[in-house]
């Protein structure tokens, strides 16, 4: 009887969602939410300032 | 045996860790003294802009929009959503907090911090207003302020990730974390992102006004700042939306219509809800248009998305618990049959309302390239961000604080009429003013501008009539928000110090940060919170109709303003 429980339990921890891991995982959302923005506004945006010709 | 550190309430069933609670009382009331501060120079501010009083000379005006800039948009917001964080991790996971005495150096840090940079204000040579532009330059303790009260807060944040794994350690909780503490978590991501960036550009230009660096590009300071000054009001997006969820549950016993979408709209706030800052950039040059037009359209509509999903989940679940009790007559039952009187749901339903409305759409105008041009950086923008942080945020805090007052501070609220009647006369004021101004705006009046007409210079500049006429209306709304912004404060510190007792442990220490007496702390370890029971919602996710026509009202609102904008926008830049 205890096997068949743990068996069950396994089998509900393995059946966890990939999305609901992702969203479980406040470390892997604090990784996308600085590289995000980290990426598509400051370094993107900072790479197009530092590329304007520099006044001669 | 190990020692008792939690105590139930009894009203509510939440469970407070001893420090923790105190950690949150202490951010709370040091929030409330920046809001009474920023307020009070608000009015200043507003009356100044009123053309029949114009008060403050110019001098006074741009120290006076300095200090209400910050202290309200930074110290007050931030050092309440501190207190939010502590009580979404420890109370509603019954969890003790990770490393309370980093708390309190964080909390010391926020306080030196924002005391330096008022100090820098009120000595007069740092009006440099909050976005503090170089080469404008500001004394440097008004950087090192900055700096240290960033600091602060990013330790407040990492103690309540520490908070999360401890709870998941000692295993406080089944399944997910509930969704409160799920959107504080999104807070505090985005408030972990925005002070870094704030550090990026913040520590070279404290250097830069002690002479160590010669000088910074105005548009890298102007592109890194933004990510600290626009997402900064994020946190406080996600940080309120994370309130209305709690307000929901609280008073009517709401649960979320569906966990999965409320959550990947959260998601979609991490991911994306930063790169809005970019529309602070759109008239300048030396970004590319793909830049811009990626990181406010494209990316910056996925968290429309998501605000728009949290729009209609929340007073949707609402009127799902509603009808339940038996409110099922018409479309707005549900809603007229609502606790009004109650300002803890009058706060929060009227802040949902004017952020969606008003903010809401008026943001997505802002974030148009093209329609931006027509009300870049005039007084539309502060007329956009009354809408959403001073009634979205602000007026969402007042709400949740009438309900903090009985239950963590363990007073009674004073003044019941007056509470009544606060969020109508906060909100309203507000409301009068944002109208106002984004009208004033549409017709070209500037931001932060003592003298529009530019009354002694040689060229003179005179406005259309309404313009004025707006502007006084506007003032007249600054006024009145004004008055109920400090009927809350009275409210709120007259309730700490004069309101009756809920628990003989409470006394007047307790209000302001120091624990309750020893003997309110009675429980070692609160029991598990449990998984929530599914629910089968059936009706084919039809039961919340009236939130249904309230999401198609405000679509249409939202067609017609773009349209209007877009028609006007033809009309002054005429192509071909």
């Amino acid at each position: 009887m205890q096997k068949n429980d743990n068996q069950e339990s396994t089998q509900e921890e393995e059946a966890v969602p990939g999305m609901q891991q992702l969203l479980d995982n406040p470390f892997m959302l604090l990784f996308l939410g600085v590289m995000f923005p980290t990426v598509f506004y400051i370094l993107w945006g900072i790479m197009e300032i530092i590329s304007i010709p520099a006044v001669k | 045996m190990a020692a008792k550190m939690f105590r139930q309430c009894p009203d509510s069933g939440l469970f407070f860790h001893k420090s923790a609670e105190s950690l949150m009382k202490a951010h709370a009331v040091l929030g409330v003294v920046y809001l009474l501060v920023g307020g009070f120079l608000g009015l200043l501010v507003a009356l100044t802009r009123m053309p029949s009083l114009h008060l403050l000379s110019a001098e006074d005006f741009y120290l006076a929009l300095s200090i209400h800039g910050t202290a309200i948009l930074i110290f007050w917001i931030i050092f309440f959503e501190m207190a939010v964080l502590y009580f979404a991790a420890s109370t509603l996971l019954r969890c003790r907090p990770a490393t309370p005495a980093f708390g309190w150096l964080g909390f010391l840090l926020m306080v030196i911090g924002s005391t330096l940079v008022m100090v820098a204000f009120f000595r007069g040579n740092s009006s440099v207003m909050f976005t503090s532009y170089v080469p404008m330059p500001a004394e440097p303790i008004f950087y090192l302020g900055l700096i240290l009260f960033a600091v602060g807060a990013l330790i407040g944040c990492f103690i309540f990730l520490g908070t999360l794994v401890i709870a998941k350690q000692e295993k406080t909780y089944d399944g997910s974390v509930p969704l409160v503490t799920f959107g504080a978590l999104t807070a505090a991501i985005i408030a972990i992102f925005t002070i870094a960036s704030g550090a990026v550009i913040l520590i070279p230009t404290w250097l830069w006004s002690l002479g160590f660096i010669n000088h910074i590009d105005p548009l890298m300071y102007r592109t890194v700042w933004w990510a600290l000054g626009h997402s900064s009001q994020q946190i406080n997006v996600a940080a309120h939306v994370s309130i209305w969820y709690a307000i929901a549950a609280i008073l009517f016993g709401a649960r979320p219509m569906s966990e999965k979408v409320s959550r990947t709209a959260f998601l979609l706030y991490i991911l994306f809800l930063q790169l809005a800052s970019a529309h602070h950039i759109l008239a300048d040059p030396g970004v590319s248009s793909t830049w811009k037009v990626f990181n406010t359209s494209y990316a910056m509509y996925l968290a429309v998305l998501a605000s728009m999903v949290h729009g209609l989940t929340v007073p949707g679940c609402i009127e799902v618990a509603q009808r339940k009790k038996g409110f099922n007559n018409g479309l707005f039952e549900w809603l007229k049959k609502a606790p009004w009187a109650n300002p803890v749901f009058s706060g929060m339903f009227i802040a949902m309302i004017i952020f969606g409305f008003i903010g809401g759409i008026t943001g997505v105008v802002m974030g148009t390239e093209q329609i931006n041009l027509i009300i870049h950086n005039t007084i539309f923008v502060p007329g956009h961000f009354h809408a959403t942080v001073a009634v979205g945020t602000t007026l969402t805090f007042m709400a949740i604080t009438y309900f903090l007052i009985p239950v963590l501070f363990r007073r009674e609220l004073i003044w019941p009429t007056a509470c009544k009647w606060q969020p109508y006369i906060f909100g309203g004021g507000m409301l009068i003013l944002s109208l106002f101004l984004l009208g004033a705006g549409t017709l070209g009046v500037p931001r932060r501008h003592w003298d529009i007409n530019f009354s002694d210079a040689l060229l003179q500049f005179q406005f259309a009539g309404t313009a004025i006429t707006m502007l006084g209306i506007a003032g007249f709304g600054g006024f009145l928000a004004a008055v109920g912004g400090a009927l809350f404060c009275l409210i709120a510190v007259g309730s700490l110090v004069f309101g009756k007792r809920l628990d003989p442990g409470a006394s007047l220490f307790s209000s302001f940060g120091f624990p309750m007496a020893s003997s309110c702390y009675n429980v070692e370890r609160p029991g598990k919170l449990g998984l929530a029971p599914v629910e089968q919602t059936g009706d084919g996710g039809v039961q919340a109709k009236g939130t249904f026509v309230l999401a198609l009202v405000f679509l249409a609102s939202f067609v017609v303003y773009f349209f209007i904008n877009a028609k006007y926008l033809s009309s002054i830049w005429p192509m071909g």
